[in-house]
Protein backbone atom coordinates (compact mmCIF):
# COMPACT_ATOMS: atom_id res chain seq x y z
CA UNK A 1 0.00 0.00 0.00
CA UNK A 2 0.50 3.65 -0.13
CA UNK A 3 4.31 4.04 1.92
CA UNK A 4 3.51 7.51 3.28
CA UNK A 5 1.32 7.67 6.03
CA UNK A 6 -1.97 9.18 4.75
CA UNK A 7 -2.99 12.60 5.70
CA UNK A 8 -5.85 12.32 4.36
CA UNK A 9 -8.80 9.55 4.88
CA UNK A 10 -9.45 7.79 1.37
CA UNK A 11 -11.52 9.19 -1.17
CA UNK A 12 -14.11 6.58 -0.90
CA UNK A 13 -14.11 7.24 2.68
CA UNK A 14 -14.35 11.08 2.94
CA UNK A 15 -17.33 10.21 -0.11
CA UNK A 16 -19.34 7.85 2.23
CA UNK A 17 -18.85 10.55 5.52
CA UNK A 18 -20.19 13.62 4.32
CA UNK A 19 -23.22 11.61 1.95
CA UNK A 20 -24.12 9.74 5.48
CA UNK A 21 -23.85 12.83 7.24
CA UNK A 22 -26.61 14.49 5.60
CA UNK A 23 -28.55 11.77 5.14
CA UNK A 24 -28.67 10.86 8.86
CA UNK A 25 -28.93 14.63 9.94
CA UNK A 26 -31.92 14.53 7.96
CA UNK A 27 -33.56 11.20 9.47
CA UNK A 28 -32.96 12.90 12.79
CA UNK A 29 -34.92 15.75 11.63
CA UNK A 30 -37.38 13.75 9.48
CA UNK A 31 -37.45 11.17 12.78
CA UNK A 32 -38.53 13.97 15.46
CA UNK A 33 -40.65 16.06 13.19
CA UNK A 34 -42.65 13.05 11.43
CA UNK A 35 -44.16 12.33 15.26
CA UNK A 36 -45.52 15.71 16.17
CA UNK A 37 -47.24 16.58 12.55
CA UNK A 38 -50.22 14.94 12.37
CA UNK A 39 -50.50 16.80 8.33
CA UNK A 40 -47.01 15.41 7.66
CA UNK A 41 -46.49 11.98 9.41
CA UNK A 42 -48.23 9.91 6.47
CA UNK A 43 -44.95 11.28 3.83
CA UNK A 44 -42.29 12.06 5.97
CA UNK A 45 -42.99 8.22 7.77
CA UNK A 46 -42.65 6.97 4.09
CA UNK A 47 -39.65 8.27 3.33
CA UNK A 48 -38.22 7.67 6.72
CA UNK A 49 -38.31 3.79 6.46
CA UNK A 50 -36.22 3.84 2.32
CA UNK A 51 -33.51 6.34 3.39
CA UNK A 52 -33.32 4.63 7.01
CA UNK A 53 -32.53 1.43 5.46
CA UNK A 54 -30.02 2.88 2.66
CA UNK A 55 -28.18 4.62 6.00
CA UNK A 56 -27.93 0.89 7.10
CA UNK A 57 -26.59 -0.71 3.68
CA UNK A 58 -24.37 2.61 3.49
CA UNK A 59 -22.91 2.05 7.44
CA UNK A 60 -22.30 -1.81 6.38
CA UNK A 61 -20.30 -0.64 3.30
CA UNK A 62 -18.05 1.78 5.24
CA UNK A 63 -17.78 -0.61 8.37
CA UNK A 64 -15.77 -3.11 5.39
CA UNK A 65 -14.60 -0.26 3.84
CA UNK A 66 -12.89 0.90 7.70
CA UNK A 67 -11.41 -2.23 8.06
CA UNK A 68 -10.30 -2.60 4.71
CA UNK A 69 -8.75 1.22 4.16
CA UNK A 70 -5.47 2.80 5.84
CA UNK A 71 -6.37 5.75 8.32
CA UNK A 72 -4.42 8.51 8.53
CA UNK A 73 -2.53 8.93 11.89
CA UNK A 74 -4.50 11.41 14.23
CA UNK A 75 -2.54 14.93 14.35
CA UNK A 76 0.02 15.27 16.44
CA UNK A 77 -2.04 17.82 18.32
CA UNK A 78 -4.44 15.56 20.15
CA UNK A 79 -3.65 14.00 23.40
CA UNK A 80 -2.98 10.08 24.00
CA UNK A 81 -6.74 10.49 26.04
CA UNK A 82 -7.78 12.59 23.57
CA UNK A 83 -7.37 10.25 21.46
CA UNK A 84 -9.19 7.59 23.18
CA UNK A 85 -12.12 9.60 23.59
CA UNK A 86 -12.29 10.33 20.17
CA UNK A 87 -11.64 6.34 18.69
CA UNK A 88 -14.31 5.57 21.07
CA UNK A 89 -16.79 8.34 19.84
CA UNK A 90 -16.17 7.01 16.30
CA UNK A 91 -17.17 3.07 17.50
CA UNK A 92 -20.12 4.48 18.64
CA UNK A 93 -21.29 6.21 15.81
CA UNK A 94 -20.77 3.36 13.74
CA UNK A 95 -22.53 1.00 15.94
CA UNK A 96 -25.25 3.58 16.67
CA UNK A 97 -25.83 3.92 12.64
CA UNK A 98 -26.14 0.40 12.58
CA UNK A 99 -27.79 -0.41 15.22
CA UNK A 100 -30.98 2.53 14.75
CA UNK A 101 -32.11 1.02 11.25
CA UNK A 102 -31.78 -2.23 12.91
CA UNK A 103 -34.09 -1.36 15.31
CA UNK A 104 -36.46 0.22 12.78
CA UNK A 105 -36.93 -2.47 10.94
CA UNK A 106 -37.38 -5.29 13.99
CA UNK A 107 -39.59 -2.81 15.69
CA UNK A 108 -41.90 -2.43 12.60
CA UNK A 109 -41.64 -6.74 12.42
CA UNK A 110 -42.20 -7.01 15.80
CA UNK A 111 -45.52 -4.72 15.78
CA UNK A 112 -46.73 -6.74 12.56
CA UNK A 113 -46.20 -3.43 10.20
CA UNK A 114 -45.59 -4.96 6.66
CA UNK A 115 -41.97 -3.39 5.89
CA UNK A 116 -43.00 -1.03 2.93
CA UNK A 117 -39.83 0.37 0.79
CA UNK A 118 -41.34 2.11 -2.16
CA UNK A 119 -44.46 0.53 -4.40
CA UNK A 120 -44.91 -3.12 -4.19
CA UNK A 121 -41.41 -3.34 -2.82
CA UNK A 122 -41.01 -4.60 1.12
CA UNK A 123 -38.61 -5.94 3.27
CA UNK A 124 -39.18 -9.53 5.34
CA UNK A 125 -39.81 -9.08 8.88
CA UNK A 126 -36.53 -9.44 10.87
CA UNK A 127 -38.61 -10.48 14.52
CA UNK A 128 -41.37 -12.24 14.97
CA UNK A 129 -44.82 -10.02 16.36
CA UNK A 130 -45.13 -9.35 19.81
CA UNK A 131 -46.18 -6.44 21.68
CA UNK A 132 -44.09 -6.13 24.67
CA UNK A 133 -40.87 -6.47 21.82
CA UNK A 134 -42.25 -4.22 19.80
CA UNK A 135 -42.88 -1.56 22.80
CA UNK A 136 -39.40 -2.07 23.72
CA UNK A 137 -37.69 -1.67 20.24
CA UNK A 138 -40.05 1.31 19.72
CA UNK A 139 -38.75 3.29 23.09
CA UNK A 140 -34.85 2.09 21.99
CA UNK A 141 -35.39 4.21 18.82
CA UNK A 142 -36.38 7.08 20.05
CA UNK A 143 -33.28 6.77 23.06
CA UNK A 144 -30.58 5.62 20.56
CA UNK A 145 -31.29 8.26 17.70
CA UNK A 146 -31.04 11.28 20.50
CA UNK A 147 -27.78 9.44 21.61
CA UNK A 148 -27.00 9.75 17.89
CA UNK A 149 -27.74 13.18 17.69
CA UNK A 150 -25.99 14.30 21.08
CA UNK A 151 -22.87 11.88 19.93
CA UNK A 152 -22.99 14.05 16.25
CA UNK A 153 -22.72 17.59 18.64
CA UNK A 154 -20.22 16.16 20.37
CA UNK A 155 -17.83 14.98 17.32
CA UNK A 156 -18.67 18.51 15.46
CA UNK A 157 -17.80 20.50 18.42
CA UNK A 158 -14.87 18.52 19.09
CA UNK A 159 -13.95 19.54 14.81
CA UNK A 160 -14.77 22.96 15.22
CA UNK A 161 -12.48 23.17 18.54
CA UNK A 162 -9.46 21.74 16.42
CA UNK A 163 -10.33 23.38 13.66
CA UNK A 164 -10.64 27.18 15.23
CA UNK A 165 -8.91 27.18 18.72
CA UNK A 166 -6.16 24.48 17.87
CA UNK A 167 -6.04 25.13 14.59
CA UNK A 168 -4.73 21.56 13.62
CA UNK A 169 -6.06 21.78 9.74
CA UNK A 170 -8.27 18.97 11.26
CA UNK A 171 -10.95 19.41 9.27
CA UNK A 172 -8.38 18.74 5.90
CA UNK A 173 -8.29 15.05 7.17
CA UNK A 174 -11.68 14.52 5.67
CA UNK A 175 -12.31 17.14 3.14
CA UNK A 176 -13.68 16.39 0.00
CA UNK A 177 -10.84 17.67 -2.28
CA UNK A 178 -7.24 16.52 -2.00
CA UNK A 179 -5.08 19.00 0.41
CA UNK A 180 -1.15 18.89 -0.11
CA UNK A 181 1.12 17.69 2.53
CA UNK A 182 1.69 20.28 5.61
CA UNK A 183 4.87 20.93 5.11
CA UNK A 184 5.91 21.83 9.13
CA UNK A 185 4.54 19.25 11.53
CA UNK A 186 5.66 15.92 10.70
CA UNK A 187 2.91 13.22 11.30
CA UNK A 188 2.84 11.34 14.50
CA UNK A 189 3.40 7.60 13.28
CA UNK A 190 0.59 6.31 16.37
CA UNK A 191 -2.33 5.05 13.92
CA UNK A 192 -5.71 6.03 14.29
CA UNK A 193 -6.74 2.96 16.28
CA UNK B 1 2.61 14.42 29.14
CA UNK B 2 0.80 16.16 26.25
CA UNK B 3 -1.76 18.40 27.49
CA UNK B 4 -5.41 17.23 26.86
CA UNK B 5 -5.96 20.30 24.18
CA UNK B 6 -3.58 22.52 23.10
CA UNK B 7 -4.22 26.08 22.37
CA UNK B 8 -3.22 27.68 19.23
CA UNK B 9 -0.51 30.25 20.87
CA UNK B 10 -1.05 33.06 17.84
CA UNK B 11 -4.32 33.48 19.43
CA UNK B 12 -5.47 36.39 20.79
CA UNK B 13 -7.78 36.23 23.71
CA UNK B 14 -10.97 38.38 21.91
CA UNK B 15 -10.16 35.81 19.04
CA UNK B 16 -10.26 32.86 21.38
CA UNK B 17 -13.45 34.06 22.68
CA UNK B 18 -15.23 34.86 19.18
CA UNK B 19 -14.29 31.57 18.42
CA UNK B 20 -15.42 29.64 21.28
CA UNK B 21 -18.94 31.74 21.02
CA UNK B 22 -18.95 30.07 17.50
CA UNK B 23 -18.22 27.18 18.35
CA UNK B 24 -21.39 27.55 21.07
CA UNK B 25 -23.68 29.36 18.39
CA UNK B 26 -23.18 26.33 16.06
CA UNK B 27 -24.20 23.51 18.94
CA UNK B 28 -27.04 25.69 20.25
CA UNK B 29 -28.15 26.42 17.05
CA UNK B 30 -28.56 23.07 15.68
CA UNK B 31 -30.08 21.41 18.57
CA UNK B 32 -32.25 24.22 19.35
CA UNK B 33 -33.06 23.97 15.43
CA UNK B 34 -34.14 19.92 16.36
CA UNK B 35 -35.91 20.98 19.37
CA UNK B 36 -38.23 23.01 17.16
CA UNK B 37 -38.84 20.45 14.44
CA UNK B 38 -39.68 18.34 17.51
CA UNK B 39 -42.10 20.47 18.36
CA UNK B 40 -40.74 21.26 21.73
CA UNK B 41 -41.63 25.32 21.69
CA UNK B 42 -45.26 24.88 20.65
CA UNK B 43 -47.16 22.31 23.68
CA UNK B 44 -49.90 23.71 22.41
CA UNK B 45 -49.89 22.50 19.09
CA UNK B 46 -52.36 19.70 18.72
CA UNK B 47 -49.71 16.25 17.69
CA UNK B 48 -50.95 12.48 17.49
CA UNK B 49 -49.77 12.81 21.37
CA UNK B 50 -52.16 15.39 22.41
CA UNK B 51 -55.16 13.75 20.11
CA UNK B 52 -54.44 10.37 21.99
CA UNK B 53 -54.25 12.36 25.31
CA UNK B 54 -57.81 13.61 24.05
CA UNK B 55 -59.17 10.54 24.07
CA UNK B 56 -57.72 9.32 27.15
CA UNK B 57 -59.24 12.52 29.00
CA UNK B 58 -62.71 11.48 28.04
CA UNK B 59 -62.51 8.35 28.21
CA UNK B 60 -60.03 7.40 30.91
CA UNK B 61 -57.39 5.09 30.65
CA UNK B 62 -57.73 1.40 29.75
CA UNK B 63 -54.55 -0.45 29.55
CA UNK B 64 -53.69 -2.29 26.76
CA UNK B 65 -57.20 -1.43 24.76
CA UNK B 66 -57.39 0.98 21.65
CA UNK B 67 -58.18 4.18 22.83
CA UNK B 68 -60.88 4.26 20.22
CA UNK B 69 -62.53 1.47 19.26
CA UNK B 70 -61.98 -0.26 22.26
CA UNK B 71 -64.49 -3.43 22.58
CA UNK B 72 -64.28 -5.15 19.84
CA UNK B 73 -64.15 -8.77 18.43
CA UNK B 74 -61.56 -10.17 15.88
CA UNK B 75 -62.24 -12.80 13.06
CA UNK B 76 -60.73 -14.48 9.50
CA UNK B 77 -61.68 -15.08 6.47
CA UNK B 78 -60.97 -14.48 3.07
CA UNK B 79 -61.36 -11.96 0.18
CA UNK B 80 -62.69 -13.21 -3.43
CA UNK B 81 -61.71 -11.00 -6.19
CA UNK B 82 -63.56 -11.28 -9.58
CA UNK B 83 -61.18 -9.21 -11.23
CA UNK B 84 -63.74 -6.52 -12.01
CA UNK B 85 -61.76 -3.47 -10.45
CA UNK B 86 -58.36 -4.79 -12.21
CA UNK B 87 -58.76 -2.47 -15.03
CA UNK B 88 -58.53 0.34 -12.27
CA UNK B 89 -55.87 -0.52 -10.14
CA UNK B 90 -52.64 -3.21 -10.49
CA UNK B 91 -52.84 -4.10 -6.49
CA UNK B 92 -52.87 -7.28 -6.34
CA UNK B 93 -55.67 -7.92 -4.63
CA UNK B 94 -57.67 -6.73 -7.79
CA UNK B 95 -56.22 -10.11 -9.81
CA UNK B 96 -59.25 -12.79 -9.95
CA UNK B 97 -58.62 -15.03 -6.48
CA UNK B 98 -58.99 -15.54 -3.60
CA UNK B 99 -56.54 -14.10 -0.69
CA UNK B 100 -56.77 -14.82 3.61
CA UNK B 101 -57.86 -11.86 5.52
CA UNK B 102 -57.76 -11.17 9.53
CA UNK B 103 -59.90 -8.83 10.75
CA UNK B 104 -61.64 -6.95 13.82
CA UNK B 105 -65.22 -5.72 14.60
CA UNK B 106 -65.40 -3.04 16.69
CA UNK B 107 -67.59 -0.40 18.28
CA UNK B 108 -66.53 3.03 17.63
CA UNK B 109 -65.44 5.32 21.30
CA UNK B 110 -62.49 4.33 23.60
CA UNK B 111 -64.51 2.01 26.42
CA UNK B 112 -64.00 -1.52 26.04
CA UNK B 113 -66.50 -2.72 28.03
CA UNK B 114 -69.77 -0.57 27.13
CA UNK B 115 -72.84 -2.36 26.50
CA UNK B 116 -73.64 -2.60 23.05
CA UNK B 117 -76.23 0.06 21.80
CA UNK B 118 -77.96 0.20 18.23
CA UNK B 119 -77.14 3.38 17.34
CA UNK B 120 -73.42 3.16 18.62
CA UNK B 121 -70.90 3.13 15.52
CA UNK B 122 -70.22 -0.04 14.01
CA UNK B 123 -66.79 -0.86 12.96
CA UNK B 124 -65.11 -3.61 10.73
CA UNK B 125 -61.36 -3.42 10.01
CA UNK B 126 -59.69 -5.91 7.40
CA UNK B 127 -56.28 -6.93 6.94
CA UNK B 128 -56.12 -8.35 3.16
CA UNK B 129 -52.79 -10.52 2.76
CA UNK B 130 -51.76 -9.98 -0.93
CA UNK B 131 -49.41 -13.25 -2.62
CA UNK B 132 -46.46 -11.01 -2.72
CA UNK B 133 -46.21 -10.46 0.74
CA UNK B 134 -48.08 -6.95 0.27
CA UNK B 135 -50.62 -5.62 2.68
CA UNK B 136 -54.06 -3.35 2.40
CA UNK B 137 -55.65 -2.60 5.58
CA UNK B 138 -58.65 -0.60 5.92
CA UNK B 139 -60.64 0.96 8.82
CA UNK B 140 -64.38 1.48 8.14
CA UNK B 141 -67.51 2.37 9.73
CA UNK B 142 -71.36 2.15 9.41
CA UNK B 143 -71.85 5.84 8.98
CA UNK B 144 -72.52 7.37 5.81
CA UNK B 145 -69.98 10.41 6.54
CA UNK B 146 -67.67 11.19 8.63
CA UNK B 147 -69.35 13.98 10.88
CA UNK B 148 -66.00 16.23 10.49
CA UNK B 149 -63.64 17.27 7.99
CA UNK B 150 -59.99 16.95 9.68
CA UNK B 151 -58.52 15.95 13.20
CA UNK B 152 -58.28 19.42 14.55
CA UNK B 153 -62.76 19.52 14.75
CA UNK B 154 -62.23 15.77 15.57
CA UNK B 155 -60.60 16.47 18.55
CA UNK B 156 -62.96 19.63 19.45
CA UNK B 157 -65.65 17.18 18.33
CA UNK B 158 -64.42 14.86 21.30
CA UNK B 159 -64.54 17.16 24.02
CA UNK B 160 -68.04 18.50 23.25
CA UNK B 161 -69.68 15.31 23.05
CA UNK B 162 -67.98 14.30 26.36
CA UNK B 163 -70.16 13.21 29.00
CA UNK B 164 -70.25 16.30 31.73
CA UNK B 165 -69.14 14.85 35.11
CA UNK B 166 -72.05 16.10 36.96
CA UNK B 167 -74.89 14.66 34.48
CA UNK B 168 -72.77 11.65 33.19
CA UNK B 169 -74.36 12.58 29.84
CA UNK B 170 -73.38 14.95 26.99
CA UNK B 171 -73.95 18.48 27.47
CA UNK B 172 -76.36 19.76 24.84
CA UNK B 173 -74.98 23.27 25.06
CA UNK B 174 -71.55 22.25 24.57
CA UNK B 175 -72.78 20.10 21.62
CA UNK B 176 -74.56 22.83 20.36
CA UNK B 177 -72.34 25.71 19.73
CA UNK B 178 -69.82 22.96 18.06
CA UNK B 179 -71.97 22.14 15.54
CA UNK B 180 -72.94 25.63 15.04
CA UNK B 181 -69.55 26.46 14.14
CA UNK B 182 -68.80 23.71 12.21
CA UNK B 183 -71.33 23.88 9.39
CA UNK B 184 -69.60 20.87 7.86
CA UNK B 185 -70.72 18.91 10.84
CA UNK B 186 -74.59 20.44 10.67
CA UNK B 187 -74.59 19.03 7.00
CA UNK B 188 -73.50 15.43 8.12
CA UNK B 189 -75.16 14.82 11.28
CA UNK B 190 -78.68 14.46 9.72
CA UNK B 191 -77.38 11.76 6.82
CA UNK B 192 -76.12 9.93 10.25
CA UNK B 193 -78.94 10.36 12.47
CA UNK B 194 -81.37 9.18 9.47
CA UNK B 195 -79.26 6.24 8.72
CA UNK B 196 -81.35 3.05 8.72
CA UNK B 197 -79.87 0.93 11.69
CA UNK B 198 -79.78 -2.49 11.24
CA UNK B 199 -80.21 -5.76 13.40
CA UNK B 200 -76.52 -6.07 13.97
CA UNK B 201 -72.83 -6.89 12.92
CA UNK B 202 -74.01 -8.86 10.08
CA UNK B 203 -76.43 -6.83 7.88
CA UNK B 204 -74.52 -3.65 8.27
CA UNK B 205 -72.70 -1.71 5.66
CA UNK B 206 -69.42 -0.39 6.17
CA UNK B 207 -68.01 2.13 4.67
CA UNK B 208 -64.32 3.54 3.92
CA UNK B 209 -65.15 7.00 3.67
CA UNK B 210 -61.84 8.76 2.89
CA UNK B 211 -60.92 9.16 -0.66
CA UNK B 212 -58.24 6.98 -2.49
CA UNK B 213 -56.50 6.95 -5.46
CA UNK B 214 -56.17 3.72 -7.76
CA UNK B 215 -53.48 3.87 -10.40
CA UNK B 216 -53.78 0.97 -13.19
CA UNK B 217 -50.64 -0.40 -14.67
CA UNK B 218 -49.82 2.57 -17.00
CA UNK B 219 -50.11 5.22 -13.55
CA UNK B 220 -53.42 6.66 -14.14
CA UNK B 221 -55.24 7.79 -11.69
CA UNK B 222 -58.57 7.15 -10.34
CA UNK B 223 -60.19 8.12 -7.27
CA UNK B 224 -62.37 6.15 -5.61
CA UNK B 225 -64.28 5.32 -2.04
CA UNK B 226 -65.01 2.04 -1.08
CA UNK B 227 -68.41 0.34 0.82
CA UNK B 228 -68.94 -3.19 1.88
CA UNK B 229 -72.30 -3.70 1.60
CA UNK B 230 -73.72 -6.66 2.99
CA UNK B 231 -75.02 -10.38 1.59
CA UNK B 232 -77.44 -10.61 4.46
CA UNK B 233 -80.78 -8.96 4.18
CA UNK B 234 -81.04 -5.91 6.15
CA UNK B 235 -83.18 -6.78 9.38
CA UNK B 236 -84.21 -3.61 11.25
CA UNK B 237 -83.12 -2.84 14.83
CA UNK B 238 -85.39 -3.97 17.56
CA UNK B 239 -88.02 -2.07 19.44
CA UNK B 240 -86.52 -2.65 22.72
CA UNK B 241 -82.90 -2.68 23.03
CA UNK B 242 -81.25 -5.83 23.89
CA UNK B 243 -78.45 -4.00 25.05
CA UNK B 244 -80.94 -4.40 28.62
CA UNK B 245 -80.83 -8.01 28.79
CA UNK B 246 -77.47 -8.83 27.05
CA UNK B 247 -74.56 -6.67 27.45
CA UNK B 248 -72.82 -7.95 23.95
CA UNK B 249 -75.52 -8.46 22.11
CA UNK B 250 -73.72 -7.29 18.85
CA UNK B 251 -71.01 -9.07 19.26
CA UNK B 252 -72.78 -12.11 20.65
CA UNK B 253 -75.07 -12.15 17.36
CA UNK B 254 -72.27 -11.79 15.39
CA UNK B 255 -70.43 -14.80 16.87
CA UNK B 256 -74.21 -16.68 16.06
CA UNK B 257 -74.19 -15.68 12.70
CA UNK B 258 -70.52 -17.11 11.70
CA UNK B 259 -71.42 -20.22 13.54
CA UNK B 260 -74.42 -20.71 11.27
CA UNK B 261 -73.25 -19.44 8.35
CA UNK B 262 -70.22 -17.44 6.75
CA UNK B 263 -71.06 -13.87 6.64
CA UNK B 264 -70.19 -12.08 2.99
CA UNK B 265 -69.61 -8.25 2.53
CA UNK B 266 -69.59 -7.46 -1.39
CA UNK B 267 -66.79 -4.67 -1.98
CA UNK B 268 -68.61 -1.76 -3.68
CA UNK B 269 -65.98 0.95 -5.52
CA UNK B 270 -67.62 4.63 -6.18
CA UNK B 271 -65.37 5.92 -8.95
CA UNK B 272 -64.84 10.19 -8.13
CA UNK B 273 -65.43 12.82 -11.63
CA UNK B 274 -63.35 15.44 -12.12
CA UNK B 275 -64.48 18.04 -9.31
CA UNK B 276 -65.87 15.11 -6.93
CA UNK B 277 -64.33 16.34 -3.12
CA UNK B 278 -61.47 14.28 -2.60
CA UNK B 279 -60.35 15.99 0.90
CA UNK B 280 -64.00 15.79 2.47
CA UNK B 281 -65.11 12.67 4.06
CA UNK B 282 -68.27 15.02 5.45
CA UNK B 283 -69.84 15.01 1.61
CA UNK B 284 -71.09 11.81 -0.03
CA UNK B 285 -70.19 12.05 -4.08
CA UNK B 286 -73.21 12.30 -6.48
CA UNK B 287 -75.92 9.20 -6.29
CA UNK B 288 -75.53 8.74 -10.50
CA UNK B 289 -71.43 8.21 -9.71
CA UNK B 290 -70.73 4.64 -11.77
CA UNK B 291 -69.80 1.94 -8.90
CA UNK B 292 -68.03 -1.20 -9.19
CA UNK B 293 -68.66 -4.57 -7.39
CA UNK B 294 -64.78 -5.83 -6.95
CA UNK B 295 -65.22 -9.12 -5.15
CA UNK B 296 -66.97 -10.07 -1.70
CA UNK B 297 -65.38 -10.73 1.79
CA UNK B 298 -66.48 -14.01 3.42
CA UNK B 299 -65.96 -13.74 7.17
CA UNK B 300 -66.04 -17.78 8.27
CA UNK B 301 -64.37 -17.56 11.81
CA UNK B 302 -64.43 -15.26 14.94
CA UNK B 303 -62.07 -15.19 17.30
CA UNK B 304 -61.87 -13.24 20.25
CA UNK B 305 -59.23 -10.57 20.68
CA UNK B 306 -56.92 -12.56 23.49
CA UNK B 307 -55.83 -15.41 20.83
CA UNK B 308 -55.96 -13.56 18.00
CA UNK B 309 -53.21 -11.79 15.72
CA UNK B 310 -55.73 -8.78 14.68
CA UNK B 311 -55.43 -7.56 18.34
CA UNK B 312 -51.34 -7.01 18.06
CA UNK B 313 -52.22 -5.09 14.48
CA UNK B 314 -52.66 -1.59 13.74
CA UNK B 315 -55.52 -0.96 11.23
CA UNK B 316 -53.88 2.34 10.24
CA UNK B 317 -55.72 2.74 6.55
CA UNK B 318 -52.38 4.02 5.03
CA UNK B 319 -51.12 0.58 4.80
CA UNK B 320 -51.53 0.19 0.93
CA UNK B 321 -50.66 -1.73 -2.08
CA UNK B 322 -49.23 -0.58 -4.57
CA UNK B 323 -51.89 0.16 -7.47
CA UNK B 324 -53.78 2.40 -3.70
CA UNK B 325 -52.29 5.54 -2.88
CA UNK B 326 -53.43 8.09 -0.50
CA UNK B 327 -55.86 11.09 -1.37
CA UNK B 328 -55.40 14.66 -0.87
CA UNK B 329 -58.17 14.15 2.20
CA UNK B 330 -55.94 15.37 5.76
CA UNK B 331 -57.87 12.80 7.69
CA UNK B 332 -55.42 10.22 6.26
CA UNK B 333 -52.12 11.30 7.52
CA UNK B 334 -53.92 12.09 10.73
CA UNK B 335 -55.54 8.65 11.47
CA UNK B 336 -52.36 7.38 10.68
CA UNK B 337 -50.30 9.06 12.71
CA UNK B 338 -52.40 8.89 15.79
CA UNK B 339 -53.17 5.19 15.28
CA UNK B 340 -49.41 4.71 15.88
CA UNK B 341 -49.60 6.01 19.40
CA UNK B 342 -52.45 4.68 20.36
CA UNK B 343 -50.79 1.52 19.15
CA UNK B 344 -47.51 1.80 20.43
CA UNK B 345 -49.17 2.82 23.80
CA UNK B 346 -51.40 -0.27 24.25
CA UNK B 347 -48.37 -2.53 23.22
CA UNK B 348 -46.90 -1.52 25.76
CA UNK B 349 -49.32 -2.02 28.44
CA UNK B 350 -50.57 -5.49 30.63
CA UNK B 351 -53.36 -6.88 28.60
CA UNK B 352 -56.46 -7.14 30.78
CA UNK B 353 -59.29 -9.62 29.43
CA UNK B 354 -61.82 -8.38 26.83
CA UNK B 355 -65.76 -8.11 26.83
CA UNK B 356 -66.35 -10.86 24.48
CA UNK B 357 -64.01 -13.66 26.19
CA UNK B 358 -63.04 -16.67 24.31
CA UNK B 359 -65.89 -18.27 26.34
CA UNK B 360 -68.20 -16.72 24.15
CA UNK B 361 -66.22 -16.44 20.88
CA UNK B 362 -65.79 -20.22 21.94
CA UNK B 363 -62.16 -19.61 20.12
C1 LIG C 1 -30.13 6.04 10.77
C2 LIG C 1 -31.31 5.59 10.77
C3 LIG C 1 -32.47 6.13 11.54
C4 LIG C 1 -32.58 7.27 12.30
C5 LIG C 1 -31.51 8.30 12.61
C6 LIG C 1 -33.94 7.31 12.81
C7 LIG C 1 -34.42 8.31 13.61
C8 LIG C 1 -35.70 8.35 14.12
C9 LIG C 1 -36.20 9.34 15.02
C10 LIG C 1 -35.42 10.52 15.55
C11 LIG C 1 -37.49 9.02 15.29
C12 LIG C 1 -38.44 9.78 16.20
C13 LIG C 1 -38.37 9.16 17.55
C14 LIG C 1 -39.21 9.82 18.59
O1 LIG C 1 -39.11 11.05 18.77
O2 LIG C 1 -39.98 9.11 19.25
C15 LIG C 1 -37.83 7.83 14.56
C16 LIG C 1 -39.05 7.19 14.56
C17 LIG C 1 -39.37 6.11 13.76
N1 LIG C 1 -38.53 5.43 12.90
FE1 LIG C 1 -36.59 5.81 12.64
N2 LIG C 1 -34.63 6.22 12.32
C18 LIG C 1 -33.78 5.48 11.56
C19 LIG C 1 -34.07 4.32 10.85
C20 LIG C 1 -35.33 3.78 10.73
C21 LIG C 1 -35.66 2.64 9.90
C22 LIG C 1 -34.70 1.88 9.00
C23 LIG C 1 -37.00 2.43 10.06
C24 LIG C 1 -37.89 1.38 9.44
C25 LIG C 1 -37.63 0.63 8.43
C26 LIG C 1 -37.50 3.42 10.98
C27 LIG C 1 -38.80 3.53 11.38
C28 LIG C 1 -39.26 4.46 12.27
C29 LIG C 1 -40.62 4.51 12.72
C30 LIG C 1 -41.76 3.60 12.24
C31 LIG C 1 -40.69 5.54 13.66
C32 LIG C 1 -41.85 5.95 14.55
C33 LIG C 1 -43.13 6.29 13.95
C34 LIG C 1 -44.20 6.41 15.02
O3 LIG C 1 -44.00 6.12 16.20
O4 LIG C 1 -45.31 6.79 14.65
N3 LIG C 1 -36.45 4.23 11.37
N4 LIG C 1 -36.72 7.44 13.84
C1 LIG D 1 -58.93 12.18 12.59
C2 LIG D 1 -59.89 11.33 12.69
C3 LIG D 1 -59.75 10.03 13.43
C4 LIG D 1 -59.06 9.75 14.60
C5 LIG D 1 -58.25 10.71 15.45
C6 LIG D 1 -59.25 8.34 14.87
C7 LIG D 1 -58.70 7.68 15.94
C8 LIG D 1 -58.67 6.30 16.11
C9 LIG D 1 -57.86 5.58 17.05
C10 LIG D 1 -56.93 6.21 18.05
C11 LIG D 1 -58.09 4.25 16.89
C12 LIG D 1 -57.43 3.08 17.63
C13 LIG D 1 -56.20 2.64 16.83
C14 LIG D 1 -55.42 1.48 17.45
O1 LIG D 1 -55.07 1.52 18.64
O2 LIG D 1 -55.11 0.51 16.71
C15 LIG D 1 -59.08 4.14 15.85
C16 LIG D 1 -59.61 2.96 15.39
C17 LIG D 1 -60.50 2.86 14.35
N1 LIG D 1 -60.95 3.89 13.53
FE1 LIG D 1 -60.49 5.83 13.69
N2 LIG D 1 -60.03 7.80 13.88
C18 LIG D 1 -60.36 8.79 12.99
C19 LIG D 1 -61.11 8.67 11.84
C20 LIG D 1 -61.69 7.50 11.41
C21 LIG D 1 -62.48 7.35 10.22
C22 LIG D 1 -62.75 8.44 9.17
C23 LIG D 1 -62.89 6.05 10.18
C24 LIG D 1 -63.73 5.33 9.17
C25 LIG D 1 -63.74 5.51 7.92
C26 LIG D 1 -62.34 5.38 11.33
C27 LIG D 1 -62.49 4.05 11.64
C28 LIG D 1 -61.83 3.37 12.63
C29 LIG D 1 -61.96 1.95 12.86
C30 LIG D 1 -62.80 0.98 12.08
C31 LIG D 1 -61.12 1.64 13.93
C32 LIG D 1 -60.91 0.28 14.58
C33 LIG D 1 -59.78 -0.43 13.91
C34 LIG D 1 -59.43 -1.69 14.67
O3 LIG D 1 -60.31 -2.54 14.87
O4 LIG D 1 -58.26 -1.79 15.03
N3 LIG D 1 -61.62 6.28 12.05
N4 LIG D 1 -59.41 5.40 15.38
Amino acid sequence: MNPKPRTQFAIQSRLLHWLMAVMILAMLFIGVAMVSSLADYRWLVALHRPLGIAILILAIIRLVNRKLTKLPPFPPTMSPLERRIASSSEKLLYALMIALPLIGWGMLSAGHYPIVMFGAVHLPPILPAHPLLFAILRAAHTVLAYLLFATILAHVGAVLFHTLIVRDRILDRMALWPIRRPKTPAPDANPAE
Amino acid sequence: MKPFLTIDPTLTRPALLLRLALIGLVLGGAAALFAWRAGWFTPHTLTQDTVIDTFQKVNGVFPGFRRNHAKGVCFRGYFESNGNAAALSRAGVFSPGRIPVLGRFSLGGGLPYVTDAPATVRALAVQFQLQNGEEWRTAMINLPVFPVQNVQQFAEQLVAFAPDPATGKPDPAKIQAFVAAHPATARALPLIQQRPISSGFADSPYYGLNAFTFLDKGGKPTPVRWTMVPEQPFQPSPAVDPGATDKNYLFDGLIAAVRSAPQRWRLILTLGQPGDPTSDATITWPADRQTIDAGTLVVDQIESEAVSPARDMNFDPTILPDGIAVSDDPLLSARSAAYSVSFTRREGERKEPSAVTTAETGK
